[in-house]
């Protein structure tokens, strides 16, 4: 017997991870240097939340995907032409900052209520897939907080696997400390699940997806809302770069032997 | 006003470091604010638990039963709020273990609060609490407060000295309504001690990357040897392994791999950011990505065959230029 899954995914673009970042002043508390001049890309949580929802819809006829992401909609064209090509989706936009010092609260609320706005959704089967962390906030709270805005409260963090029984039921494996992992069964959907890295590689470019998918992304884009996340009281007193450089001692010219004595007197310390 | 220290029991009764960590953060805010301090604890039974910090001097309350020795979503968030409206906390101050790091945001929207998670630092400013925490994955640390109330925090480990002081707690039970929930527990899936290489723990990281698996000097690649090689040293030294992303992803690009590595060995700016006094990272070269990884390691070291590797310079202590197959191999050697 087959289940039939509505999976909203949430997820926003961050700095490609090789930028160097550095803060500044803005005009409502702090942004990066050069903040809409980096390249961006999918967060990478979000990107194995993504490629684990198309799987998952692929292997049960009649699942939907949605990607509900907040984010200033000229960047996230720039990255959709890109992800569109790795996964069938829809695009649901919301036009606002992806900034990593937005507030938690205030960006989880508006990508609740711009899920609430998704026409057919059947929050019955709803599963709401997410990263467990992003690179840019960190802070692994938005996802939970979106789900106790929809009322889900059957929530699973650090996710690497899930197994859909024929009765609907999901088998969850969650990371916890130690390289261990939590199992835990929920009877079925609703359910939110911030994933880890996955088990799936990046699937490779499809074109064909990646031009079905862009037909009906680029009207979510041109009628993205502008999302207020004006909301909080959140006040920052700074935001710096520690300046941590150290002077390194480059050892070249001993022999193996003598540069692992070193090595083992280091470690007995 | 009441700061509420929340925490969960361990398997075997305990509270972990870190949450005796959070509450010497907890007790300072509170101490530092003039409020009460409030001691929530949750776990199969507490008892110990609460004795073993009795003179912490706070109020206690507890959600305690079978249900609540695993750490689900549904059933932590249901004692926490239980727990937090029971002693009407404006401010929740608990230990980023795995088990709330998964559950307290949730909390925020259940009081009508905010949360603010992986604190680094919680200081009293004029009176207010004002909390650290890292953006962009521990690569710029910002200071901030917030107005809104109750607060929700998770406090990092290693952010304050461990809280010591035993006692006999006079512990208030508290009911969690739990009838809802549709998850059910199935166990931890554990490594043996024997095969476990992420230790939390462990005095040393030591990190590979995709070098291990490259062609060597003859042309052939040596992975048998690479993995004998780094599991010597684990045994030997007990330490935690990392790795950088390029290996880890390289089972996916079709290359040779080292077997017992997982994206959950992953170290950096997609992965985790450890805390260890010192580590050695192997084959690895890189920029920014590591810089992150090893945002909270004290002493480092690293071998490399580039002198002039953009990581190491000014970001490594001592970089040994030379090949780590024969290096690590004498290492092993001289550790027995």
């Amino acid at each position: 017997m087959g289940n039939e899954f509505h999976i909203v995914v949430c997820g926003s673009i961050v700095p490609d991870p090789l930028q160097t970042l550095a803060p500044q002043d803005g005009p409502n508390g702090p942004i990066l240097q050069n903040e809409m001049m980096l390249p961006a890309v999918l967060d990478p949580w979000a990107g194995h939340a993504l490629y684990e929802a198309a799987d998952l819809a692929a292997k049960n006829p009649g699942s939907q995907v949605w990607l509900v992401s907040l984010g200033p909609k000229a960047k996230l064209q720039q990255v959709m032409m890109a992800v569109s090509q790795k996964a069938p989706f829809q695009l649901v936009v919301a036009d606002g900052s992806s900034s990593g010092f937005e507030d938690s609260y205030e960006t989880a609320k508006v990508l609740s209520d711009t899920i609430d706005g998704i026409a057919g959704l059947d929050k019955s089967k709803l599963l709401l897939f997410g990263g467990w962390q992003s690179a840019s906030r960190g802070s692994g709270a938005v996802m939970q907080m979106v789900g106790e805005m929809q009322g889900v409260s059957e929530q699973f963090q650090g996710v690497d696997k899930i197994t859909v029984g024929d009765d609907g039921a999901i088998e969850v494996l969650e990371r916890v400390e130690g390289g261990s992992y939590q199992k835990s069964v929920v009877d079925g959907a609703p359910a939110v699940m911030g994933w880890a890295t996955g088990e799936l590689p990046e699937p490779p470019n499809n074109p064909q997806i990646g031009m079905q998918n862009m037909q009906k992304n680029m009207p979510a884009l041109q009628q993205a809302k502008p999302a207020d996340l004006s909301g909080s009281s959140l006040s920052f007193a700074s935001v710096e770069v520690p300046q941590q450089r150290r002077e390194t001692r480059i050892v070249k010219d001993a022999s193996v032997d003598e540069m692992a004595q070193e090595i083992v007197e280091w470690i007995k310390g | 006003m009441t700061v509420l220290f929340l925490a969960h029991t361990e398997c075997d009764g305990t509270l972990a470091k870190v949450s005796l960590e959070t509450l010497t953060a907890a007790k300072a805010l509170a101490d530092g604010m003039g409020a009460e301090l409030a001691v929530g604890l949750v776990g199969a039974d507490v008892a110990a638990a609460a004795d073993s910090i009795a003179a912490c001097g706070g109020t206690f309350f507890a959600v305690t039963g079978p249900a609540y020795n695993e750490g689900l979503y549904s059933t932590d968030i249901a004692a926490a709020e239980a727990i937090a409206k029971a002693c009407s906390a404006e401010i929740v101050v608990a230990p980023a273990t795995s088990r709330y790091s998964r559950a307290l945001p949730g909390l925020a929207i259940r009081l009508g609060g905010r949360v603010d998670t992986h604190l680094s630092g919680l200081n009293v400013v004029d009176g207010k609490p004002v909390a650290k925490r890292w953006f962009y994955r521990q690569r710029m640390e910002g200071s901030f407060t917030r107005d809104e109330r109750p607060w929700v925090l998770t406090l990092d480990a290693g952010c304050a000295g461990a809280f010591s002081g035993a006692g006999s707690a006079d512990v208030t039970a508290v009911d969690a309504d739990i009838s809802g929930v549709r998850t059910r527990p199935e166990g931890m899936i554990c490594v043996s001690e024997d095969e476990q290489t992420i230790r939390p723990d462990a005095e040393i990281l030591l990190v590979t990357g995709a070098g291990w698996t490259k062609k060597q000097a003859d042309g052939e690649v040596h992975v048998a040897e690479a993995e004998d090689s780094i599991l010597r040293f684990l045994s030997a030294t007990k330490s935690s392994l990392g790795s950088s992303k390029s290996l880890v992803d390289i089972s996916g690009e079709g290359g040779a791999v080292i077997s017992f590595l997982t994206h959950m060995h992953q170290v950096g700016q997609t992965g985790a950011t450890p805390r260890h006094a010192k580590g050695l990272s192997t084959c690895c070269h890189g920029e920014e990505p590591h810089v992150v990884g090893w945002r909270f390691i004290n002493e480092r070291r690293a071998i490399n065959t580039d002198a002039g590797c953009g990581w190491a310079q000014g970001k490594c202590d001592v970089l040994y230029v030379g090949d780590a197959f024969a290096i690590m191999k004498k290492v092993n050697e001289l550790l027995g």
